[in-house]
């Protein structure tokens, strides 16, 4: 005989139905590292076999647990190795295929995203790094189901300036070949620094190189739940109170991430990996980090105190989570994607949430500048520089920092970049017009930081 | 095992023969019931019942299908969940 709490069973059901808690991906992260070979018809072929082979009940056991648990799993996705490795073995380069091979696997098992079209360039480029990159645009353009990451820099190893400039001018094209999705292509390409190698979540997946054979990442989610908690307390709450609202909520959506992942790494005979904790919103109304800021008592996302109440929600999520796994990992904390959080679209179409001030709020997020739209006609340079000062944010203080930006093609401020699904849409927001041109053009590496002095 | 007990929610309008529908389902797919508790709640009727699957011959999933149509047929809303998903998020 066992015993259960009724309200607890309504306090879980509420957080499902009401508030959109979800178990936003399981991951499938694999290593390819013994695809190798000289021929890339060859290596193609391996590729996939691999794949289909372990990812063949990917969908359809996720899919029971969804049934068992009675909660959404969102998204099932795989990670491989960084296809610049794989791709250098062969005589002849051809990302592209390779490319191509890793969209009609991901389409076989029925994953809506594979993430490991990748390079760590943070030092610098083999000749298989500077193919894979410049392949890029024709890749993404090429695949519907291919995400592509590069780690531009680390705290260890400096800012690799030449690769950053490189990253202006390949967004820009990867936005340009997709023109009539809106520069989608650029919304699957995302810039690093200090990547994590057990990140479950897109764009940024990839089968990192201390990773074992192949292991099952979770991805959980519910900026909707932590946001109704923090509703729910009085306006006068402290800050205290208010931390350990979010810790606790976190500890839940933490622990019921951790058992389905456990449960799925059971099914496919497979260990578990890490689980990321970390409060992705999505397009839904309410399910918005932004609505969070709200309910703390700011007006709306973008006003003068939204960093700190980030700096808070963020290690509040982190700290109720990690008492609910063994193993944490990935990106861990909020996310700030512009365009897949319906409380930030509103802010920026206001006007009152600007490009400046989500620099300043990804000091203190779990990732960076995300899913933001600029205008199609920025220059390169302008680019690279926005690359450049996010990774430097991220070098400086020893966390992950990204870039995901998409220069909308054809389209201005006050147009709107549409996506649908868990992209969402994005308004064009402003840029600085002055040039980093001269800065950019320079190239060459930023040396690594010091680790004493800090002030 | 925890993995073989189930939570069924059942909410909706107050009528008869609202558990016996629910049982005689359980009764029929071996489902032994362990524990039921009822209440009303802002005007809404809620059942929260526990069973034990292990000595089924059913699976979970056809469980679950016969569950939700009885749930649909007596105008409820239904959710049919592993117990452990319960456990593991109320306690440390």
């Amino acid at each position: 005989m066992s015993f259960f709490n009724e309200k607890s069973i309504i306090e879980t059901i509420n957080m499902i139905k009401v508030h959109n808690l979800d178990i936003r991906t399981v991951t499938l992260a694999l290593s390819l590292r013994d695809c190798c070979g000289e021929n890339v018809r060859e290596v193609g072929d391996k590729i996939y076999n691999k794949i289909t082979r372990y990812a063949k009940n990917l969908y359809n056991y996720a899919s029971e647990l969804e049934e068992e648990y009675s909660i959404p799993i969102i998204n099932k996705r795989i990670a491989v190795t960084p296809i610049s490795i794989i791709g250098e073995s062969c005589k002849d380069y051809d990302y592209v295929y390779l490319a191509k091979v890793l969209d009609e696997a991901a389409k076989e098992v029925n994953v809506n995203f594979i993430g490991g079209f990748s390079a760590l360039v943070e030092k610098g480029c083999t000749r298989g790094d500077e193919a894979l990159i410049e392949s890029i645009p024709e890749a993404l353009k090429q695949t519907k189901r291919v995400c592509s990451s590069i780690n531009l820099a680390s705290t260890k190893a400096g800012i690799n300036m030449d690769a950053v400039k490189k990253m202006g001018s390949i967004i820009k094209k990867a936005a340009y070949l997709t023109k009539d999705q809106d520069g989608i292509g650029a919304a699957k390409l995302v810039c690093f620094c200090n990547v994590p190698g057990d990140n479950p979540f897109m764009a940024g997946a990839f089968h990192g190189y201390g990773e074992s054979e192949c292991v099952l990442n979770i991805g959980v989610s519910g900026p909707g739940v932590v946001r109704a908690a923090v509703e729910h307390l009085p306006q006068n709450a402290d800050f205290g109170e208010l931390a350990n609202k979010i810790k606790q909520i976190a500890f839940k959506i933490t622990s019921t991430g951790e058992l389905i992942g456990r449960r799925m790494a059971e099914k496919m005979n497979i260990p578990f990996g890490i689980i990321d904790l970390s409060l992705a919103p999505t397009p839904a109304i309410g399910d918005s980090v932004a609505g969070i800021f709200q309910a703390m008592g700011l007006e709306h996302a973008g006003a003068h105190g939204t960093t700190a109440a980030l700096a808070m929600l963020n290690d509040a999520v982190k700290k109720g989570g990690i008492m609910a796994s063994s193993y944490v990992g990935g990106l861990s904390g909020a996310f700030i994607p512009v365009s897949e959080d319906a409380g930030m679209i509103e802010a920026a179409q206001k006007g009152v949430l600007t490009f400046d001030k989500l620099e300043a709020m990804t000091c203190v997020c779990s990732v960076g500048l995300d899913m933001i739209a600029i205008p199609g006609d920025t220059p390169d340079s302008t680019i690279s520089g926005m690359i450049a000062d996010e990774m430097a944010i991220g070098m400086i203080n020893k966390k992950t920092t990204a870039v995901r930006i998409i220069p909308v093609p054809d389209k201005k401020v006050g147009d709107k970049a549409v996506y649908g699904g868990l992209l969402g849409e994005a308004p064009i927001m402003n840029v600085n017009p002055l040039s980093s041109e001269t800065f950019i053009n320079r190239g060459g590496r930023i040396p690594a930081p010091i680790h004493s002095l800090n002030n | 095992m925890s993995k073989d007990k189930i939570i069924v929610t059942i909410s909706g309008k107050d009528g008869i023969g609202i558990v016996a529908e629910i049982a005689t389902v359980l009764a029929k797919y071996e489902v032994n019931i362990e524990d039921i508790k009822q209440t009303i709640m802002q005007g809404c009727f809620m059942m929260f019942l526990l069973g034990d699957i292990s000595k089924s011959k059913y699976s979970f999933k056809d469980i679950k299908e016969a569950l939700t149509e009885s749930g649909h047929k007596l105008g409820m809303e239904i959710w049919i969940q592993k117990k452990e998903i319960f456990d593991n998020m109320h306690t440390i």
